[in-house]
């Protein structure tokens, strides 16, 4: 048992314990590195699908051994072709209780934990646990909420300086068909996914009166039956539900009168589901690779041994093998990541009406504003606490200009979102209150 | 670059970060907020927000006053989403309107809707395009064709039938509720 442990972890010995030409320069070659992917590196990997069988099973395989594994989705029998943790029993099963499940099963130096639940569910204390999140998503809105969550829990000192313990790196992975990317991101210092967001390409949309009146392709058919047939039929009395037989063979007969009716061919079963879906075809050797590429990524974050990738690589086998690398580069004034010096305000104390904060806002040196709109979070919801341009809210919102902080729930730290003309875009600014609790005497 | 390696060990035994730390708004309302504190509406139109507290969802009311449409009032929904302004708001007519562009459901088609929408266009935009809609319909891009054609053919019957569906009326095979202001 000892031997073969030891054969099992030898070749990442080699690279663990000791140096190289290769290594990174701060690199420090020891025992303690394998021991803490091992047992100390929590990870979480996004997505349990196609890319997310192949991350656990390479993670697993790499030695990683506190894998945590998030996906609302369950197994549809179309995925059993690449997502090899999944049998045919598991249909309609959680993806990541299941994944979880085999790889616990089949590789006992890993424990995954599952949890079966939208990312969006969990708070920022689930993800600050992590030393650093794999994605493997098929939607740019979970891309970027992940991305948002992490960069949200940078913080920094008084200086502007990053703290380096709160630096959650991502490592995303993404596949369509022959096409795939790596990239990693260091929240804070490398480009975040919204620096880069034009580097997605565009949801395909048809005009809505050529669908409705020139139909010319079979899509327009389809996306007809979608859009304005579904709603109005309302043939099941729901939604479309994407994985019901039922409803895609409704929508299949109804795209196919209608391209009889224009004499449009092409329209099939198969390509009713792809729109329908938004289906972007999977094919599993494009996944091994990109997933093989997230992981070596991970293991060079979890143990510094090696540069890491710098910061976006492409992949393409259309036709023979094709890889880039390259350094995306940062956006000054990305409205995730920009290195915004964080904007403060300080006030005396609570009892202080939400009117006079508006009156120092506008007569303040550093902000001098005209007519701020100011909104805030308070208990996870947002509140307009004023804004002056809407006549609707303007009136509904007037009693708070007469309140005090503390009757609005406004405390020391709290952070007033201001939206006002003299500024480009509307920015955060975090009140600092030096008497908090006025009324405890 | 980041030693996770050594860092996290460091974190694990050091202090519990400070959790206090709320979360920042996001994208969506950070513009969405600019966006509503600078509209300009022309004096033909009104918002109204069911909640103040929630500037994501809100009515629209045109009521032109020039062209075929003036003396008509139109309400609208907008529905902006957490991609905004990535993705355009979902915008529907909530009027059943006699409109070559408008459809019976509500839906609407106007270009930066849906294919021409960029992120730098604003509420104020959209708002300013739908007003539009009602200066001059376009009978090019038809959603409810009978209208089309008939505004094509015959501008007075059209004009005529846009009145009868705003006093209340059947045309064709479809009851318009009266919207007179």
């Amino acid at each position: 048992m000892c031997d073969n442990d030891h054969r099992r972890w030898n070749h990442l010995k080699k690279i663990l314990e000791r140096s190289s030409p290769f290594c990174h320069p701060d690199f420090e070659p020891g025992t303690g590195i394998l021991e803490f992917l091992q047992n100390s590196c929590k990870l979480l990997v996004v997505g349990a699908g196609g890319l997310g069988c192949e991350l656990l099973k390479d993670l697993a395989m790499m030695g990683f051994g506190d894998v945590h594994v998030i996906d609302m989705d369950t197994i549809d029998l179309s995925n059993l072709n690449r997502q090899f943790l999944f049998r045919r029993k598991d249909v309609n099963s959680s993806k990541a209780e299941v994944a979880a499940k085999f790889i616990n099963e089949r590789v006992p130096t890993c424990r995954v934990t599952p949890h079966h639940c939208k990312i969006q569910d969990k708070s920022e204390d689930f993800y600050r646990n992590f030393h650093f999140v794999v994605c493997g998503l098929d939607s740019v809105v979970a891309r970027r909420w992940i991305n948002g969550m992490l960069i949200s829990l940078l913080s920094y000192d008084d200086n502007q300086q990053l703290d380096n313990s709160t630096v959650i790196p991502l490592i995303d992975g993404g596949t369509e068909g022959f096409k795939g990317n790596v990239r990693v991101i260091i929240p804070g210092i490398t480009p975040c996914i919204d620096c880069t967001l034009d580097l997605f390409p565009p949801q395909v949309t048809y005009p809505l009166c050529t669908i409705a009146s020139t139909p010319r392709l079979p899509e327009h058919c389809i996306e007809y039956v979608k859009l304005i047939q579904w709603p109005k039929e309302n043939p099941f009395d729901s939604n479309i539900d994407t994985d019901d037989p039922v409803h895609i063979s409704w929508i299949y007969e109804k795209s196919l009168e209608r391209a009889d009716e224009f004499g449009i061919n092409g329209v099939n079963y198969r390509l009713v589901q792809g729109v329908i879906k938004n289906i972007i075809p999977a094919v599993a050797s494009t996944n091994a690779v990109i997933a093989a590429a997230c992981v070596t990524e991970a293991f060079k974050v979890a143990t510094s041994c090696c540069p890491l990738l710098n910061n976006y690589a492409v992949f393409n086998n259309a036709d023979g093998i094709y890889t880039y690398t390259y350094e995306a580069e940062r956006k000054s004034d990305c409205i995730t990541c920009s290195p915004r010096k964080a904007k403060y305000l300080d006030i005396d104390d609570t009892n202080m009406r939400l009117e006079k904060i508006i009156e120092i806002l506008c007569e303040h040196q550093q902000y001098q504003m005209k007519n701020p709109a100011l909104t805030i979070e308070l208990d996870g919801k947002r509140k307009t606490l004023y804004m002056p341009n809407v006549p609707s809210i303007e009136l509904k919102t007037r009693p708070n200009l007469k309140m005090t902080l503390e009757q609005l729930g406004i405390a020391d730290g709290c952070k007033l979102l201001v939206a006002d003309i003299t500024n480009p875009r509307a920015f955060e600014i975090i009140l600092k209150i030096k008497n908090n609790c006025v009324s405890m005497e | 670059m980041i030693k996770l390696y050594s860092l996290k060990q460091h974190k694990k035994d050091g202090e519990t970060p400070k959790s206090g730390n709320q979360r920042k708004a996001s994208a969506a309302h950070l513009r969405i907020t600019k966006d509503l504190n600078e509209l300009t509406l022309p004096k033909t139109c009104t918002t109204e927000f069911p909640d103040p507290d929630d500037l994501l969802n809100f009515k629209l009311t045109i009521c032109p006053d020039e062209g075929s449409y003036k003396g008509g009032k139109f309400n609208f929904s907008f529905k902006v989403g957490v991609n905004y302004p990535h993705e355009p708001p979902k915008v529907k007519c909530e009027t059943t309107v006699y409109h070559p562009n408008i459809d019976l459901d509500g839906n609407v088609c106007l270009n930066i809707l849906r294919e021409d929408w960029k992120p730098v266009l604003t509420i104020n935009s959209v708002i300013y395009g739908l007003q539009y809609l009602f200066l001059e319909p376009n009978p090019e891009d038809p959603l409810n064709k009978e209208a089309a054609d008939v505004l094509q053919n015959n501008k007075r019957l059209f004009d005529m039938n846009v009145q009868k569906a705003m006093r209340g009326g059947v045309i064709g095979n479809t009851y318009f509720e009266k919207c007179l202001k």
